[in-house]
């Protein structure tokens, strides 16, 4: 149980990551979980900074909304966002700096954190207390639980592990904190981005996966068939991924994305401890390979010992076929 | 004071003796019991290690440091990294019973002291460690430096002083250009780590470690974050294997998820 009493109440601070317009699941989830140590103040800068301090606003369970208009914290480049991120938190002594674990909390958060000299708790999935936070190391064979001594907790959370603040309902006071100086030894080049109108994967119910089954990456284009009707979200394994089959940011496990859906569809995948540590908090787990001692199996709710090509076609039929009726 | 050519760089890379990454560990007594585990170099730590050592190999590097923050048995990944080419090593030896408690901030600031003293142009370091999986050292490094910071590196192009370096991020890749001194973090795309050859695995074993004792360093490495419990996470209870095609899209079905 959370002690909230007026003593150990915490103040705690979400710095706020924007993917079109809209705030990004992670952020929501870190908005549920900041929400447990005490009032909930959220950072957001950018070019856009005012017109998204307004999206915020309205998540519910945020209190504050700090923005900070100004072009250098446009891509989110840690060199700029650290000592903004240090200077509110000198300004208004919060107790808990918090971030999702993204790509973007992942790089700043830490380099926040030595500003203050303090030591990061990253990819927390529980807090207990507002100095004890529960979190997996070993690639997810151990669940560890941590008590910080440090005066300013520095915290990713996993987005999979607590639920997303509703994003209306609230009715935040905006705020307008200064920009710091443009630090200037960082500079955004261009993004790559991969551009899908797919649901995300990081948070869709259903995940579809391939692995070194697939053969090629042409092939990817049975997982899709299947995962259009579900709505679901294709995702692949590093094997895959190395091999040029499909992009990175479809890889899932230890370093790659963590997801917990409804349903897990692995396909032709083994199941190496790198991969399910990126999985295994999933609902419902099927499996489908052709090698009866894949250690997937040991995991999975349901499996079929059975070649893929001939499984997820067939699947696809029967999807399909229900949707009609 | 040695570096004749003014244009090539310094490069310090961290690698760290870490549980093997097959390995699958027990938890017992509230402990993830390591002691007879087999150990290797972190697997993120051999790619920052080939992407020094390839610096070096395409000329725009002509010193690598290879440093290890560990118990006495840490040396082994030392010997590795020399077989691979680097040129000097550094050990800075942590007491066993204090090296598992080591954490990602008491590690920065002791490489950050040895900036002072080596003071490289690029930092290499892996992405995470498979162990505690923080994945924080870099950045805590770059930001008690004030350094730029170019992290999940999957590419890193040298020319004049600057540092190209694509990134990879949640929706693909994102490419900065950083100043120098810089720290980078190898992500698992950036290359692919060469084996030591025998001939120089030998050679590797007489080449002289520069040893420090953490002590040295005035760094405070009490650790921050107290463990109070670890726990193997909750079993899933076994499942069901299915004969046809047809019983498994029932069941599937059946559970509401297809």
């Amino acid at each position: 149980m959370l002690r909230a009493t007026a003593l150990s109440l915490g103040k705690a601070l979400v710095v706020a990551e924007m993917v079109g317009g809209k705030v990004s699941p992670a952020t929501l989830a870190a908005i549920t979980a900041a929400s447990k140590v005490g009032p909930v103040t959220v950072l957001v800068a950018g070019a856009s900074a005012k017109s998204e301090a307004q999206v915020l606003a309205k998540v519910k369970s945020v209190q504050n909304v700090l923005a900070v208009e100004a072009a250098q914290y446009s891509h989110g480049l840690p060199e700029e966002y650290a000592p903004l991120i240090d200077a509110v938190v000198r300004a208004n002594s919060y107790t808990h700096v918090l971030a999702g674990t993204s790509a973007f909390g992942k790089n700043v958060i830490p380099r926040a954190a030595a500003k203050q000299c303090c030591m990061p708790i990253p990819e927390v999935t529980e807090i207990k207390d507002e100095r004890t936070f529960v979190r997996q190391t070993y690639a997810g064979n151990a669940i560890t639980t941590v008590k910080s001594s440090d005066k300013i907790m520095y915290c990713t959370l996993r987005g999979t592990a607590f639920p997303r603040a509703e994003v209306e309902g609230g009715s935040a006071e905006v705020v307008d904190f200064a920009a710091t100086p443009a630090v200037g030894k960082a500079k955004f080049v261009a993004d790559q981005i991969s551009t899908s109108d797919k649901p995300d994967l990081a948070t869709a119910a259903t995940v579809i996966s391939g692995g070194r089954g697939m053969k090629n990456g042409d092939n990817f284009k049975l997982l899709e068939e299947l995962a259009t009707p579900l709505r679901a979200a294709v995702g692949a394994t590093r094997a895959v991924v190395d091999a040029g089959y499909v992009p990175n940011e479809m890889q899932v496990g230890q370093t790659g994305k963590t997801v917990a859906p409804n349903f897990y569809l692995a396909c032709g995948i083994s199941g190496a401890i790198q991969h399910v540590a990126g999985m295994k908090d999933s609902k419902v787990i099927a499996v489908v390979n052709t090698d009866p001692e894949a250690p997937f199996f040991q995991i999975a709710d349901y499996g079929i010992v059975e070649d893929l090509f001939k499984v997820v076609p067939e699947l696809t039929k029967r999807v399909k076929e229900a949707a009609g009726k | 004071m040695f570096r004749t050519l003014p244009n090539y760089l310094k490069v310090a890379v961290c690698v760290k003796r870490v549980v093997d990454y097959t390995v699958k560990v027990r938890v017992k007594d509230n402990k993830v019991q390591t002691a007879n585990s087999k150990m290797s170099v972190n697997p993120f730590d051999e790619i920052a290690m080939e992407e020094a050592i390839q610096l070096k190999e395409k000329k725009m590097a002509d010193e690598v440091v290879a440093i290890t923050i560990g118990s006495k048995k840490a040396e082994e990944v030392l010997r590795t990294a020399m077989a691979l080419g680097c040129d000097k090593a550094m050990h800075v030896v942590v007491p066993e019973a204090a090296e598992e408690s080591l954490e990602s901030l008491a590690v920065a600031r002791i490489l950050q002291k040895l900036h002072e003293e080596i003071k490289p142009d690029i930092w290499v370091l892996g992405k995470q460690a498979v162990d505690g999986d923080f994945g924080c050292t870099a950045q805590l490094l770059a930001g008690l430096l004030d350094v730029p910071q170019g992290t999940f590196a999957s590419k890193v192009e040298v020319t004049n002083q600057k540092i190209t370096v694509t990134r990879e991020v949640d929706a693909g890749r994102q490419v900065v250009e950083l100043s120098m001194p810089c720290v980078l973090a190898a992500d698992l795309r950036l290359n692919t780590p060469r084996f030591p050859k025998l001939p120089n695995i030998m050679k590797a074993r007489k080449k002289p470690i520069d040893t420090k004792d953490v002590a040295a360093f005035g760094v405070d490495i009490t650790p921050r974050l107290t463990t109070e419990t670890v726990t193997e996470p909750a079993a899933r209870k076994a499942g069901i294997k299915l004969k046809t095609v047809d019983e498994f899209y029932d069941k599937l079905h059946e559970a509401k998820v297809l």
